[in-house]
């Protein structure tokens, strides 16, 4: 997936946890949680949703590292190039 | 309770006179005891009671003539009305089918030798409006009609009319927050056992702000009604997180994503099984007594996005594992926030769990959900100075509170059960 | 304009358009009372017409209630048309037996073979310092009896209108004119004629609360309503009209919508007629209400002399908005 295609599917399981967001509105660099008011369960369907659109393991240590809309796309960007190389 | 009638002593009595009581209110009387004297006007014969209780009121004085069949005096049974012994005369009417008067319409019909088993405790929806005279409701006539069209239970609805009346107004005010909370719900699922029984005639679709303005309405109303009624005690307890949080990352990590546990559902477990060994905290307080639920319905307080809030039920937590727990938490708030409950989870919890640490704060004085008589609070999980075996650590602490009702527990029982709680959390693998 | 043109009339001269109306139209009609003819009545009303139509017609009688009262039922009796003005509703105490014990039973214990005819026209209520012997409301006492029939105009088109149906029934009808509204002026088609005297009538229409009152008092509540409507509060203002025998349906139907009622009476509220619609109201629509029927009324005392004691106790509009406040919760 490309890194386009992988922002739609980070907005896609937040608007599935929050139909009231609008993604337009999103600001790409501030907390997710704290912007639109994600808790730990949010997160959590988040997590499994984007888990099961793009297969990609996200170990909880790793969690922090997706707090940003901007950081969520790098790290399964990364994520994703790891898979391929391994 | 069970009733204890005027006896027919003989096919042609239809009345008798009551002309000696043996026992008093408060008195427990077994099988066969003679409780009172009774005048069939041949002969005066003693009474006995076919039934092992309390007497609870005698109904009829002294020197009173009434039919066959009238309630002379009532009888708290110890197992609330638990199956009557096996052949057991019952103190009824058995003798008097061809009785000729109009009497014996009133008189219960024989019990048969065993006795269906007693029905199920009522749900909270279908109990008795008004609790007892000395706790009447003020509600208009015209208010009470649309409670009866509407399905409202007018014991969640504050009144705004004079002295506290509930008016017309406040019933259709509490009617439309409930339709717009739940009927969505319910309408999926079919009829519901709540209030959204008898929905008013298909409310238009609420706008977020004005279902948001609902919900705050009903909310109002029920925390009002909780604060006027319920003597809530409180009280808290610091719990050591570490071992429940060293536990959970090391079963996490062996978990994929979609079956990871969080931190919830390890409370939520340990408040299950705390409830179960502590009947005080799990039912309802209903007609000035308290009525033990059957099953562990945890009502999980989730906040929604756009505001207010509502706590579905984890059905039979008890008996769930953490993997249930969680799966069901999960399936709730993703329905609570998207609006796809059913009718059966909003009405039934036994008791309320409110997570409030998600955002920071350490600790939640809640309000009780009448009916029920606890509620069950978490603040954040943070780091925080631990004093133990003469050293001072920082470790994950969690403040745990209790809002109970105090017409149905004590402060006593509520430390039982928050220290339990504690317990519960130190030994997560047991949970 | 189709419409007859409008004249701008006063009440008195409302209800002396309507005497003089019945004059010409009926030759068995005469006014009789105290002071009518060469004064022209103590409030007026009568005044020209002696003149006009003479003293066979325009009869002054002396100070003796029970005379001239039982004067016009026998007139009644005879074939007459009288109309019999009693200066207020005090002094018609002094009549009491002829009215009650001979003009509302004759009917009954002659067998239907008398007709009483009569139309007794009084004066009523306080307001113009005229102290406790001259100012009460009695309507409440005349509105028990059978046999009766009580009107109570209180807008000019009633005061125009009631006396031509009143007289043309065959049973002795009892017109209270309050004293406060003689002066009351507005406008009336020139040629305005009779009204029903059978049905209450919404005076102004509300959908939170009826405010029933009648004659003096429905000004209070109109002035009422208008306060109340700045808060918000739609009130339907309820004229009785017709005191005896009463238009429950009237009332009812409009507590039906509203939920609620205050009556605004300025007879004493011990046994009044606020007490009987009050009653009316739970019997007819208890399941329809959302508050307990209120009543605005005279303070319990004799109608005192000075003017802030009096206006202390006759029903005030402020008391009718309190009164709502309350039973809307509207009070904060």
């Amino acid at each position: 997936m490309n890194e386009q295609e992988l922002h739609d599917v980070v907005i896609e399981a937040l608007t599935d946890v929050a139909p009231d967001i609008d993604p337009a509105r999103i600001d790409p660099g501030a907390d997710l949680g704290e912007q639109l008011a994600i808790d730990s369960m949010d997160f959590l369907n988040i997590v499994v949703a984007v888990h099961e659109r793009t297969g990609i393991e996200i170990p909880e240590r790793d969690y922090p590292k997706l707090s940003t809309l901007d950081d969520a796309v790098a790290y399964l960007l990364a994520a994703q190039q790891r898979g391929a190389d391994a | 309770m069970a009733d204890f009638l005027m006896p027919s002593l003989g096919a042609d009595m239809e009345f008798g006179t009551l002309l000696e009581w043996r026992v008093e209110p408060g008195d427990a009387v077994n099988r066969g005891d003679i409780v009172a004297v009774v005048d069939t006007s041949k002969a005066e014969i003693e009474v006995e009671i076919f039934e092992n209780g309390v007497i609870d009121e005698l109904r009829v004085p002294e020197g009173t003539r009434v039919p066959v069949g009238t309630v002379l005096a009532t009888l708290r049974t110890g197992a609330d009305d638990g199956p009557a012994p096996p052949g057991a005369p019952a103190m009824t009417v058995a003798t008097t089918p061809d009785a000729p008067t109009g009497t014996v319409a009133t008189a219960p019909s024989p019990k048969p030798a065993a006795m269906p088993p007693p029905p199920p405790p009522p749900p909270p929806v279908t109990l008795p409006q008004f609790a007892s005279e000395e706790h009447r409701l003020r509600v208009s006539p015209v208010a009470r009609r649309a409670a009866e069209q509407l399905g409202v239970d007018l014991t969640a609805v504050a009144g705004s009319g004079p002295d506290g009346a509930i008016t017309k107004g406040d019933v259709e005010r509490a009617a439309a927050a409930i339709a717009r909370t739940i009927a969505p719900a319910a309408a999926a699922a079919g009829p519901a056992p709540t209030a959204a029984q008898a929905p008013p005639p298909t409310p238009p679709p609420a706008a977020p702000e004005e279902r948001a303005g609902a919900m705050r309405l009903a909310i109002g109303a029920l925390m009002a009604r909780s604060k006027r009624e319920i003597p809530h005690y409180y009280l808290q307890t610091q719990i050591d997180m570490s071992s429940a949080l060293a536990w959970l990352e090391e079963e996490n990590l062996r978990r994929s994503v979609s079956d990871r546990l969080l931190p919830a559902a390890l409370l939520l477990s340990a408040v299950a099984g705390a409830v179960a060994a502590t009947p005080a905290m799990n039912g309802f307080w209903v007609d000035g007594a308290f009525h033990p639920a059957d099953g562990v319905h945890l009502g999980v307080a989730i906040s929604l996005r756009g505001g207010g809030l509502i706590a579905p039920a984890l059905h039979d937590a008890d008996h769930k594992s953490l993997d249930e727990l969680m799966a069901g938490l999960r399936d709730l708030v993703m329905r609570a926030r998207t609006g796809r409950l059913r009718g059966s989870e909003m009405s039934d919890p036994t008791i309320t769990v409110t997570n409030l640490g998600e955002r920071g704060v350490d600790l939640v004085h809640g309000v009780i959900y009448p009916p029920q008589v606890a509620l069950v609070g978490f603040g954040g999980i943070g780091e925080r100075p631990w004093a133990a075996d003469g050293m001072i650590g920082a470790r994950p602490v969690v403040i745990a509170t209790l809002a109970a009702d105090h017409r149905a527990s004590d402060g006593l029982a509520g430390s039982r059960f928050l220290t339990l709680i504690d317990h519960r959390l130190r030994k997560p693998e047991e949970l | 304009m189709s419409a007859s043109a409008m004249v701008t009339v006063t009440y008195r001269e409302a209800i002396r358009a309507a005497i003089r109306e019945a004059l010409v139209a009926d030759e068995r009609v005469f006014l009789m009372g105290e002071d009518v003819g060469a004064y022209g009545g103590c409030f007026g009303v009568s005044k020209g017409l002696l003149d006009e139509f003479g003293p066979e017609r325009i009869r002054d009688a002396p100070l003796s209630e029970s005379a001239f009262v039982g004067a016009g039922i026998g007139a009644a009796m005879g074939g007459m048309r009288p109309i019999v003005e009693v200066m207020t509703v005090n002094f018609c105490l002094l009549a009491l037996d002829q009215i009650i014990d001979n003009a509302a039973t004759i009917t009954h214990m002659s067998g239907g073979q008398f007709a009483i005819p009569l139309v007794i026209r009084m004066t009523t209520g306080a307001g113009r310092q005229v102290a406790a012997q001259h100012s009460h409301s009695l309507e409440g006492w005349l509105a028990h009896i059978p046999g009766l029939k009580l009107l109570a105009p209180a807008t000019l088109k009633d005061a125009r209108g009631m006396l031509a149906p009143a007289l043309a029934d065959p049973n002795p009808v009892l017109i209270f004119e309050h004293g406060s509204l003689y002066n009351m002026e507005g406008e009336l088609p020139a040629d305005a004629g009779g009204c029903d005297i059978e049905r209450a009538a919404i005076r102004r229409p509300g959908t939170h609360v009826t405010l029933v009152a009648y004659g003096g008092t429905l000004a209070t509540a109109l002035v009422a309503a208008e306060e109340l409507a700045a808060d918000g509060i739609e009130a339907e203002v309820l004229d009785l009209r017709v005191l005896r025998p009463l238009d429950d349906s009237a009332v009812i139907e409009s507590v039906t919508r509203t939920h609620r009622a205050v009556i605004v009476d300025e007879g004493w509220r011990s046994g009044s007629l606020a007490a009987e619609v009050s009653a009316r109201i739970m019997e007819q629509a208890f399941y329809e209400l959302d508050a307990p029927v209120a009543r605005v009324c005279s303070a319990e005392v004799p109608m005192p002399y000075p003017h802030h004691l009096e206006q202390a106790a006759l029903p005030q509009a402020g008391t009718v908005v309190a009164e709502v406040r309350r039973m809307t919760g509207a009070d904060g």
